[in-house]
């Protein structure tokens, strides 16, 4: 079942087209990747997603109904759960209390709110820093805060911005996992990543853009084989 | 045993006995220190520290909480203050009744001012409630229907009288009133702290576009926390309004409350629903003080002290007087 449908979707700032008439269209219980140069519009196309940038021009549907235009607050509210690029922890709270502010979404009760919070707190691995104050983490469990934050509000659809940036090696595999872990859970994931084996690896389709526009969209084999996505994106091996 | 149960057998709060045991015995000595002698200047101090401390609570709501920085707050001080006197005086209005009337309409003052203001951020949404705490001011200074800058006369009642909220042989009273007031304050505010609601305002002041994406409309809890807080000020304005029995522009809508539940606030800790309280306990006698010793022949000299300790704190404790006391009685106690 379609769960996310963007038909035409663009954005100028100024001069420059963020987004060129995007369309794209997501399936649920999959995990869609976005990829692109740095510039290509994937944040922007998030933002437009969300509410938190208004549209030109476009239309965004999720599950059939048109929410381009809703407020952010509104759009999180139907099931749209996101991360961001540049991460917002709330600093000065601790790792427990950013998840219970999500998952007070739908839980009232205190004592509830905060075992659930805590069951996923355990879901992405941080169960021994719940009580350490955001600022005090680390980029990597800053990530899975934010990811957990984001969960606590029982999303449909989740859009992560670059999860596996900035961390280091040794972390990225347990975030990978972590993502296959929400995809198994239910969850429908559009992921933006620039770690291309990643992308191969867990999505079961990927949109590329380059310099705002659409140049492709497809599953990983398709993608890897599109000669728009070589030239602006993957590049070529030189055979000498 | 697994760690996710460890973590959900865990209490909620800080339920150490030890603090519960020190809170109750303060209460107690609270309500027991009027027996021990105080004279009426003592009786006077501790109800300025009451009244300030509630006044400060007002203000941490707003700016603590919700991270808004109000620079207007007296305004609804002066609401609170010409609700009992003035309806009391025109209409015969039991100031009993007139508090909650008081709260009532600073609450809708609040809307209506927070409505368009807290569309601004930072910087801006100070500088307008600056602006908007002088402009009732000067309105109440030019409204005849209130009495303009004379202000309102409260005729005084022959004997003590509780209807009436009037007590002229003794503050013991009034000690109990504010007193009274002091102790519900703080146990409501320390509830909302701990509630959902608490829990959101903290998200709004720590990063409201991350509010946003937790399905919050930052804008509401942004005006929820501006009513809470124009409705806890209320109250002490109207309870001083009694206290003192006249009540005009300069005294009631002074820049100087603004300024003062600020500085009390940050003194104490930002924030933090024990800040105020520490705020109010050290700033109240040393503002006391330095007038009786200072303000007669010095002019403004506790008004400078009052900067040195801000300068003080802001370089050396930007976290308040509060990050002082040993971490465990602090409400937010981390377990590691």
């Amino acid at each position: 079942m379609k769960i996310l449908s963007v038909e035409n979707l663009s954005r100028s700032f100024g001069g420059i087209k963020a987004n060129n008439d995007i369309s794209f269209e997501v399936t649920e219980g999959t995990i869609l990747g976005v990829i692109g140069p740095n510039g290509a519009g994937k944040s922007t196309l998030f933002d437009l997603i969300t509410g938190y940038t208004k549209t030109d021009n476009g239309k965004v549907s999720f599950f059939n109904k048109d929410i381009s235009g809703l407020s952010p607050d509104k759009i999180s509210s139907l099931g749209i759960g996101r991360t961001f690029q540049k991460l917002k922890p709330f600093a000065d709270q601790t790792l427990l209390e950013n998840v219970m502010i999500g998952s007070f979404v739908k839980e009232d009760n205190i004592k509830k709110a905060r075992d659930k919070a805590l069951e996923i707190i355990d879901f992405v691995d941080l169960i021994e820093k719940r009580h350490h104050f955001a600022r005090e983490l680390s980029t990597g469990q800053r990530k899975r805060l934010e990811m957990a934050r984001a969960m606590a509000i029982e999303p449909k659809l989740l859009l992560m911005d670059e999860v596996t940036g900035g961390v280091d090696q040794k972390t990225i595999p347990g975030l990978v996992e972590l993502i296959k872990k929400l995809k198994k859970s239910g969850v429908t994931i559009i992921t933006i990543e620039h770690n291309i084996n990643i992308i191969m690896e867990i999505s079961d389709n990927i949109l590329a853009l380059d310099q705002g526009k659409r140049i492709a969209y497809g599953t990983p084999k398709e993608i890897q084989q599109n000669e728009e996505v070589i030239d602006s994106y993957l590049g070529t091996v030189d055979a000498t | 045993m697994d760690k996710l149960l460890i973590a959900k057998s865990e209490p909620l709060w800080n339920t150490d006995k030890r603090i519960i045991s020190l809170i109750s015995g303060l209460i107690v000595l609270l309500f027991a220190l009027p027996h021990f002698g105080l004279n009426s200047f003592y009786l006077h101090l501790m109800i300025m520290i009451f009244m300030h401390a509630v006044m400060a609570q007002s203000w941490n709501v707003i700016a603590g909480f919700s991270g808004q920085i109000s620079l207007g707050h007296g305004a609804f001080f002066g609401i609170g203050a010409y609700a009992t006197s003035f309806l009391y005086v025109q209409y015969g209005i039991s100031p009993w009744i007139s508090i909650f009337l008081g709260m009532i309409v600073s609450g809708v003052a609040a809307v209506l001012i927070g409505i368009p203001m807290l569309r601004l951020s930072g910087h801006y949404f100070a500088i307008a409630t600056l602006l908007i705490g002088i402009s009732f001011q000067v309105i109440f200074q030019r409204w005849e229907w209130v009495g303009a800058a004379s202000g309102v006369w409260v005729p005084m009642t022959s004997g003590d009288s509780l209807l009436a909220l009037q007590f002229h042989s003794s503050k013991m009273p009034y000690y109990y009133i504010f007193l009274v007031f002091f102790i519900i304050t703080f146990f409501l505010v320390w509830l909302l702290s701990r509630s959902k609601l608490g829990y959101r305002l903290r998200a709004v002041r720590d990063d409201p576009q991350a509010a946003l994406s937790l399905c919050i409309n930052v804008s509401n809890y942004k005006i929820i926390a501006y009513v809470i807080s124009a409705m806890i000020m209320a109250p002490m304005g109207s309870l001083f309004a009694q206290y003192i029995l006249i009540i005009d522009p300069d005294r009631v809508f002074n820049i100087e409350i603004s300024i003062i539940v600020l500085l009390i606030t940050v003194l104490g800790g930002i924030g933090n629903v024990w800040g105020p309280i520490v705020g109010a306990a050290i700033l109240i006698p040393i503002s006391e003080y330095s007038r009786i010793y200072l303000g007669g022949t010095g002019g403004a000299v506790d008004l400078i002290l009052y900067g040195l300790i801000l300068m003080l704190i802001c370089i050396f404790r930007p976290e308040g007087l509060i990050s002082f006391f040993p971490k465990n009685i602090l409400e937010r106690k981390k377990q590691r």
